[in-house]
């Protein structure tokens, strides 16, 4: 490794680019009392099995910054092709941004061979670009999809190793995940019977793990059909109040009462709905 | 354990804890490997195979980080593939191994994989190479990976020169098997693959399958 005006340079084995890693930003910044914004993470549960038919996927939907959840509904499913999805834990902007340049390169690359992309080929293409950077990128991902030869899953991790298997969880809640699979799985499952050990799966990590929580999405890939299922089950939905805050009209007695009228004229009028889900 | 997060594993690398050998006879090569990947405390592959083709008729036995050896082994396979059309027939193993090597030795200080590259070919028969650090050495037998340390006095105790085919597979169950069961990092089940200028014949021995010694 070479040390060059503070930047250390990794060099990369397979297509011969350097990558390089600031360091200095952040030394300079702890020096003055300030840490660089903590990542926001998805705490996360993702998971995905084998069935007969093809493949099912299934994640949480809660996003984690340290211990407060910022965002209740976020979608951990990501597109990579018509025929192949891939669900993220890690680091939410490292997993959004790595499968939408692998949906982009792989979309390319479909083009110019003139066939269905190949589950094989988005597992290449992402084990070399999470490998060439070290385990910098912290994306761990559960990759799965039907093409020419059959069903296939994946699971990726962070430094560039991946796991072909018939079924994978990911996240801090996998081991959660990973105890129902081992007891339930068989091979060759009906639709259903898969969706439902998916969904057990997913539910397992939820209630039991801090990280991951909310709703349940699932992912299913057959040969004929793509069914994005979000969600596909509401397991922590909103309590509706059994009491109210609202004092009643003649709660403060009134001692006087004077109205002035303001002359405003309407120049223009917006309404933005904020979403309060 | 109430305030594990169980997040650690996302940034603890995957290793192959791994147990892995290789055996040379007259006429061929057995490697064997267990099949247990893990990620710090968690197990996150329980039956991967850890014997990776780089051809037909040579393999290599990954064992360290499992991103870094999964990647030399693919990195070479490609090499092999074009060197081979290149000379236009079968690679040798000293040329499988001297690929490993030169990645091993150039990038020494940024991996930490140990391959062991063994194969057949018709110019000198079966051929064991250990290729750790990035040296290259022939071997008559080479064992690596964590689980390697607990059997080095059984292997140098056992092995003998001239077994057959059949002798070096119960030897090889024999070496997994036990380090299996000393190892924390080694487990599930044992891959064999022996290779000959008949071909190349892979198999898996399950769990409750693999020979039992004296405390069980």
């Amino acid at each position: 490794m070479n040390e060059h005006k503070g930047h250390k340079y990794i060099f990369q084995i397979v297509s011969g680019s350097i990558l390089s890693w600031n360091a200095v930003l952040e030394g300079e910044a702890n020096k003055v009392g300030y840490s660089l914004p903590a990542a926001r993470k998805t705490g996360t549960t993702i998971c995905g099995v084998v069935f007969k038919d093809g493949v099912i996927l299934g994640a949480d939907t809660r996003a984690t910054e340290g211990m407060i959840v910022a965002d209740k509904n976020c979608s951990k499913i990501h597109y990579i092709s018509p025929n192949i999805y891939c669900c993220g834990a890690g680091t939410a902007a490292d997993t959004e941004m790595t499968t939408q340049i692998i949906s982009s390169n792989l979309e390319l690359h479909a083009l110019s061979t003139g066939r269905v992309p190949r589950v094989a080929t988005a597992n290449r293409m992402l084990k070399q670009m999470l490998f060439r950077y070290q385990g910098y990128i912290g994306a761990a991902l559960v990759l799965g999809g039907v093409d020419c030869n059959g069903p296939h899953l994946y699971s990726i991790y962070p430094h560039g190793s991946t796991d072909k298997l018939p079924y994978v969880t990911m996240g801090s809640g996998s081991l959660a995940a990973m105890a129902v699979f081992e007891d339930r799985y068989k091979p060759d499952m009906e639709e259903e019977d898969a969706k439902r050990l998916v969904r057990d799966a997913i539910a397992a990590g939820i209630f039991n793990d801090l990280g991951s929580g909310s709703n349940i999405d699932l992912c299913v890939i057959t040969k004929g059909k793509l069914d994005y299922i979000r969600p596909h089950d509401e397991a922590n939905k909103k309590g509706v109040r059994t009491g109210d805050y609202k004092y009643k009209r003649g709660t403060t007695s009134v001692l006087t009462k004077s109205v002035t009228a303001l002359n405003l004229e309407v120049v223009e009028e917006t309404v933005l709905t904020m979403d309060t889900s | 354990m109430l305030q594990e997060t169980g997040t650690e594993w996302l940034s603890q690398e995957v290793k192959t804890g791994t147990t892995i050998i290789a055996v040379e006879f007259d006429g061929g090569v057995v490697l064997g490997s267990d099949s247990r990947v893990s990620a710090g405390a968690s197990v996150v592959n329980r039956v991967m195979n850890k014997l990776s083709p780089l051809h037909d008729k040579i393999y290599c036995a990954l064992s360290g980080s499992a991103a870094d050896a999964q990647t030399i082994a693919e990195v070479v396979h490609y090499q092999l593939d074009v060197h081979s059309i290149e000379i236009d027939e079968d690679p040798q193993v000293r040329s499988a191994a001297t690929l490993v090597r030169n990645i091993s030795y150039k990038y020494k200080e940024e991996l930490s994989a140990h391959l062991i590259v063994a194969g057949w070919d018709r110019r000198d028969g079966g051929q064991v190479f250990a290729t750790l650090s990035g040296l290259l050495t022939r071997q008559p037998f080479a064992v690596g990976g964590s689980g390697s340390s607990y059997v080095y006095g059984f292997v140098d105790a056992e092995f003998r020169r001239g077994m057959s085919k059949e002798e070096c597979q119960q030897f090889v169950v024999n070496t997994l098997s036990l380090a299996i069961n000393r190892d924390g990092s080694s487990g599930g089940v044992a891959y064999i693959v022996s290779i000959d200028e008949h071909g190349t014949e892979e198999k898996v021995v399950l769990g409750n399958d693999l020979p039992t010694f004296f405390d069980q």
